[in-house]
């Protein structure tokens, strides 16, 4: 069920106005290219018209821009200066087979975060302030533009991953980093599993600095990423491969951005029609877990701390997996599936009760996206 | 220093508070309630204010934390934790009516796990220790706070700390992924875990940074990383400190990303030299960018570094040759807090700033510095904005503190002001407690205070800081009646 008709307020005080006047629950949209979490019934609000950078101070490494700016926008502006969002944030539209821009208040209300996550960090980590809408129509600042705040609450971070539901961005200042110049894969073939992800550990562990380690449990290619000056990245490159020498000759590939682009995008899974869920966990136990999940396709990303996992359509994936240290989502499933199988994990039941609190609090009627993190 | 007065039927009650405590903790030496012995506890690193607890408590694992406010819970008496008494903000600062609970028995490394990088440990341990136990493997904990060697990791978590290596490592937020932390009612709760980002909202976020007001956190999950092969830093003295803070936004632009930018300004310069003997060249500012990676990649980004100094007519360009050379270099800068202390009584405050807003900032310090008639020596870690100017004042002199603090929050709202903010690294605590105001506005404070009103329903857990006493009365009157007295105002010693 849709009802009426979009709203689409051009600036935060309109936002905040809709919020306001809204008298039934409210699925908002950036670019509509995130259809995550338990289909939401309720009229779409959508953000994408906030859009526009604010500010922008490359010797600063400081971008703040409004929620519904597209990401390719960002992106290309970044590039101008030679910086780069650090996070590489996942397109989801191959995946999800969703059409439209991804906006920077999706992804950053989604935590989305890719690769070099394992190195840099997560989008939350690049997070230094936002602007949002809370659920009763008032518009909080939080955070600011500067590399270190901890002037009173994070609600800037918390606003972060929780997908709308305890208020909606409008505005975010992000750390920005430098682009680098050159990149370059190591790349080992035939590894089992736990090889796999023995050797990705292996190299996170050494000084190279490798912003990128996934293996492709289908195609049984491990991939180690280095980026940096070209010397640079040639003299890690082979010191890298020296350290690894007992899992195999390793070949080097010079710029892959797409193959990287493809695991980003968990390209694996597009066009299939498996359940695609993913697994947050220790590397360590990363292996263990996929033997156990009886996959039709898999893809390790982050060193074996993040697995993309194909299912048959309508798995419950985490009864296979049972307790573990991490967590599973659902990303792709049918909206009866996501209905059915809670596409977020469960918490447990005192971090449910804070949660509850939260949104009780920051969203009192219950309207912002209700019930997609449940 | 206004702090609410302590409430006196809490205080009748001690005698009864201190017996349940002892009867629920297997050492009952970890109870102190000597007024002799509780004095050792009435500040932190931020001596000006001092307040004997009613009693100090010090618990030796997550279930006794969990026993002690479970008690102090039902008995309606604040908690104040603490780490290692180091925070400069007063964070640890007790009320005469509340329990302080210090988690520095509680020091132990529970787990490390070199291959998913992590080391799990009780919160009482400290910061350069977590290192120390990874280091033989070669790796260490980013996050490195001056303190390092006496602060516990559940101050930094608390703090949210920082350090000299943040522009490359982040602070702790960045390198914390899961926590066990007892709520105010006893419940002990893990957060996240030894995986990367945890499942549904983002509460480490809040829980880092929340100084004390939202649980006990005592074990912590942290993110190690493997040690780089070299570091290497290079000094650059300037006759201006305007030009060293555009030098600073042109090594930023420049695309290397050194693992620190630290500034000083004369008065640090000459402080360090007559204490450290560091060698530190006669001049206005001086720079210390230090980066990382292999001798060969050190090479390549230093002469980038030395390109752009160049270009700002430097008076002194010293590259390191030797880890000694290295050590010296570093020698005056981290001894700056020290010999800033041999020049007189400071202040030191910690506003972050745009770095591009550096010289700008740095001139309306020096006004200011002469309209108030107190000295300010400026040393910084340049690179992320966060500013440490020490204000120097005479303790003895009456009021030449009040003036020193009326100076502090002039510059704090300058940083504000230029889009900045109050704190970097060291936290709200009571020092800043009051000028949230300048900050945020009433919208959103009550939104923080919500996320608090969530965790510690009856605002038992270190009441009394990071929001200003007016804004929060009511949430701390709600469940404990009006307070019976006037409010008590703490003066300095």
């Amino acid at each position: 069920m849709r009802t009426g008709e979009a709203l689409s307020p051009t600036d935060e005080a309109e936002l905040a106005e809709a919020v306001r006047a809204a008298d039934v629950p409210l699925r908002i949209v950036g670019g509509g290219t995130r259809d995550i979490g338990r289909p939401v019934d309720g009229q779409v609000l959508s953000v994408a018209g906030l859009s526009g950078v604010t500010l922008y101070e490359p010797g600063a490494l400081t971008l703040v821009v409004r929620a519904g700016t597209p990401l390719a926008e960002i992106e290309a502006l970044l590039a101008g200066q030679n910086q780069r969002l650090p996070f590489e944030p996942m397109d989801h539209r191959g995946l999800l087979g969703t059409k439209g821009a991804p906006t920077i208040g999706g992804a950053i209300a989604a935590n989305v975060s890719g690769p070099r996550r394992v190195q840099v960090g997560a989008a939350r980590d690049f997070v230094l302030g936002a602007r949002f809408v809370d659920g009763s129509g008032t518009v909080i600042s939080n955070g600011g533009r500067v590399m270190k705040n901890v002037t009173g609450t994070d609600l800037a971070r918390l606003i972060c991953g929780a997908h709308g539901t305890l208020g909606m961005l409008t505005e975010v200042s992000l750390k920005v980093l430098p682009d680098v110049s050159f990149a370059a894969d190591l790349t080992f073939e035939g590894l089992d599993d736990g090889a796999a992800v023995a050797a990705m550990s292996d190299a996170l562990g050494t000084p190279f600095e490798v912003t990128g380690a996934a293996h492709d449990a289908l195609a049984g290619t491990t991939r180690l990423r280095l980026e940096g000056a070209e010397a640079s990245v040639r003299y890690r490159a082979g010191a890298l491969a020296q350290r690894l020498s007992r899992y195999g000759a390793a070949r080097t590939c010079d710029n892959c951005a797409a193959r990287w682009a493809a695991i980003r995008d968990a390209a694996p899974f597009h066009g299939t029609d498996d359940d695609v869920w993913r697994v947050h966990a220790r590397p360590s136990a990363a292996a263990g877990l996929v033997a156990r999940a009886d996959a039709r396709r898999t893809l390790y990303d982050w060193g074996g701390g993040l697995i993309w996992i194909g299912c048959a359509p309508g798995t419950d994936l985490r009864a296979r997996l049972g307790d573990f240290d991490g967590h599973a989502t659902l990303v792709r499933a049918g909206e009866g599936t996501r209905r059915a199988i809670p596409p977020f994990a469960p918490p447990s039941t005192p971090i449910a009760g804070l949660s509850a609190g939260l949104r009780a609090r920051f969203d009192p009627r219950g309207i912002l996206n209700p019930g997609l993190m449940e | 220093m206004e702090m609410p007065a302590p409430d006196a039927r809490v205080m009748a009650r001690k005698s009864s508070v201190v017996g349940r405590l002892r009867a629920a903790l297997t050492d009952k030496r970890a109870v102190i309630d000597d007024p002799a012995e509780t004095r050792a506890y009435e500040c932190d690193a931020l001596t000006a204010y001092r307040c004997a607890p009613l009693c100090v408590v010090l618990p030796a694992t997550t279930q006794e934390v969990s026993a002690i406010l479970r008690i102090c819970h039902e008995a309606g008496v604040p908690v104040v934790p603490r780490g290692s008494g180091t925070s400069l903000a007063g964070g640890a600062l007790p009320t005469a009516d509340c329990v302080v609970l210090g988690v520095s028995r509680m020091d132990g490394v529970l787990e490390t796990h070199l291959g998913d990088r992590i080391i799990r440990v009780q919160t009482g341990r400290t910061n350069l220790a977590v290192t120390g136990a990874v280091e033989a493997d070669g790796f260490f904990y980013a996050p490195d706070p001056s303190s390092q060697l006496a602060c516990a990791i559940a101050g930094n978590i608390a703090m949210n700390s920082g350090g000299a290596h943040c522009l490359k490592y982040g602070v702790t937020t960045n390198n914390l992924v899961g926590v066990t932390m007892v709520l105010m009612d006893g419940t002990i709760v893990e957060f996240g875990g030894a995986h990367m980002d945890a499942g549904g909202l983002d509460l480490l976020a809040v829980i880092c940074g929340s100084e004390g007001q939202l649980g006990v956190v005592t074990e912590a999950t942290l993110r190690i990383l493997p040690r780089p092969e070299g570091a290497r830093p290079v000094l650059i003295g300037f006759d201006d400190s305007e030009v060293a803070g555009a030098c600073v936004a042109e090594i930023i632009r420049a695309g290397v990303l050194p693992v620190a930018i630290e500034f000083m300004d004369r008065l640090c310069i000459e402080a360090c030299e007559a204490f450290a003997h560091a060698g530190y060249p006669d001049c206005e500012a001086l720079l210390i960018v230090e980066v990382e990676g292999s001798e060969a990649e050190i090479d390549a980004q230093l002469a980038t570094i030395l390109d752009i100094a160049r270009r700002h007519d430097p008076v002194e360009l010293r590259e390191s040759r030797s880890a000694e050379e290295s050590a010296r270099i570093w020698l005056g800068r981290k001894s700056a807090f020290g010999a800033m202390g041999q020049i007189g009584d400071y202040m030191c405050l910690d506003g972050t700033i745009p770095v591009s807003a550096l010289p700008k900032v740095l001139g309306r310090i020096g006004a200011l510095s002469r309209d108030y008639g107190l000295r300010v020596g400026n040393v910084f870690h340049a690179g992320d904005g966060n500013m440490h100017p020490l204000i120097l004042y005479d303790a003895n002199a009456p009021g030449d503190l009040e003036k020193c603090e009326a100076m502090g929050a002039d510059i704090l709202r300058l940083c504000v002001e230029v889009g900045g903010c109050l704190t970097g690294e060291h936290g709200v605590g009571i020092e800043k407690r009051d000028l949230m105001g300048v900050q945020f506005g009433p919208a959103d404070l009550e939104a923080q205070m919500r996320v608090k009103d969530v965790f510690d329903p009856g605002w038992l857990l270190n009441p009394a800081k990071v929001f200003p006493l007016q804004t929060s009365a009511g949430r701390r009157e709600r469940n404990r009646g009006p307070a019976p007295g006037a409010p008590e105002v703490l003066s300095a010693r």
